[in-house]
């Protein structure tokens, strides 16, 4: 089994006024060495397979479908090999 | 002529679907009628909307689930018929999820809900939604959305550009195209876009709440009587045909 960890970011090229509220607020506490924040989203799911490579396609083809949307947004996924689900 | 047929999407978390069933059947007196997500078949409508709302609470992105719905399948294979859909507010963000509408609503600029009345400018009147409309006229519409920033890539709007697929931009009351008209940050003031064969248009703007008298605007009765136009002129070319 895998543990599959997603992360879905909108594209570099959009703005991200979400984002840049949040370092103005970062910027108020006083750490104004932080820059260029960006806001996205964490999804985690176990692919019930033992075969990494189907892992990768089924996850793969889960964020390209669904996931993200290609026209405003990029993601990264990380795969870990498990013995048991991680939050059943 | 015989009463249109709007047949209106109902997801759960569509919340204007009884305007558009009320603007649709009783200011308009068409033939309205709500047709369940779960149904794999629109029947015989003429028209489909797909109304404004928050379809599966806007889970993941607005729209995104939405299109997964059966029904959607229908959708799909009537717009691709050449079917006449209106999309409404969260209609919009539902096409262009389910790639009937190319772009996408990104989350308006100012991070905020705006809902307030808008002023449009029809970029392109020689639609079947906006038959009824003078070119480069104004409209007063209302909005009510926090996602109607529209966005595409410049390839994707050069195209839309020149193909007179923008239908309406947001503009000041006399019609100017503004940075200060535009409530929600979207490229080029764009409020709504028609596909390239011109029978699916996407809107933010709620004309279905903007067409009883006794709101005191019925500028948004401007689409329904084009829709309805459209279908006139298509009776007429059929007999002469």
């Amino acid at each position: 089994m895998f543990h599959s960890k997603i992360t879905v970011t909108l594209r570099t090229s959009i703005l991200d006024p979400q984002g840049k509220a949040v370092e103005h607020g970062i910027h108020s506490l006083g750490m104004t060495n932080i820059e260029h924040v960006r806001i996205g989203k964490f999804i985690e799911f176990d692919v019930n397979t033992e075969a990494k490579e189907e892992a990768e396609r089924v996850t793969m083809e889960a964020c390209r479908k669904l996931l993200a949307n290609p026209v405003m947004e990029d993601f990264t996924f990380t795969l870990e090999k498990i013995q048991k689900p991680v939050h059943a | 002529m015989p009463k249109l047929k709007f047949g209106i999407i109902v997801f759960p978390g569509s919340n204007c679907d009884h305007d558009a069933h009320y603007a649709a059947g009783t200011i308009m007196g068409q033939d309205a009628r709500f047709i369940w997500h779960k149904d794999s078949s629109l029947g015989d409508v003429d028209v489909v909307i797909i109304p404004g709302g928050f379809s599966y609470g806007d889970y993941l992105r607005c729209g995104a689930i939405a299109r997964f719905s059966p029904i959607m399948k229908d959708v799909v294979r009537f717009a691709g018929m050449g079917g006449t859909v209106l999309g409404i507010c969260n209609g919009f963000q539902i096409l262009t999820e389910a790639g009937l509408l190319p772009g996408t609503l990104l989350r308006n600029a100012s991070l905020k809900f705006v809902c307030k009345d808008v002023f449009l400018k029809v970029e392109n009147s020689d639609t079947r939604f906006t038959g009824a409309c003078k070119a480069g006229g104004v409209l007063r519409i209302p909005i009510a959305h926090g996602d109607g920033n529209y966005f595409a890539d410049a390839e994707t709007r050069a195209r839309l550009e020149e193909n007179g697929h923008i239908v309406f931009r947001y503009c000041s009351p006399g019609g100017e195209i503004t940075a200060e008209a535009n409530p929600n940050g979207s490229q080029g003031n764009i409020a709504g876009i028609v596909n390239e064969a011109g029978n699916v248009l996407g809107m933010m703007p709620h004309p279905e709440r903007a067409c009883d008298p006794i709101l005191g605007n019925t500028d948004g009765q401007r689409i329904f009587k084009s829709v309805m136009g459209s279908f006139v002129i298509q009776e007429v070319v059929h007999n002469l045909s």
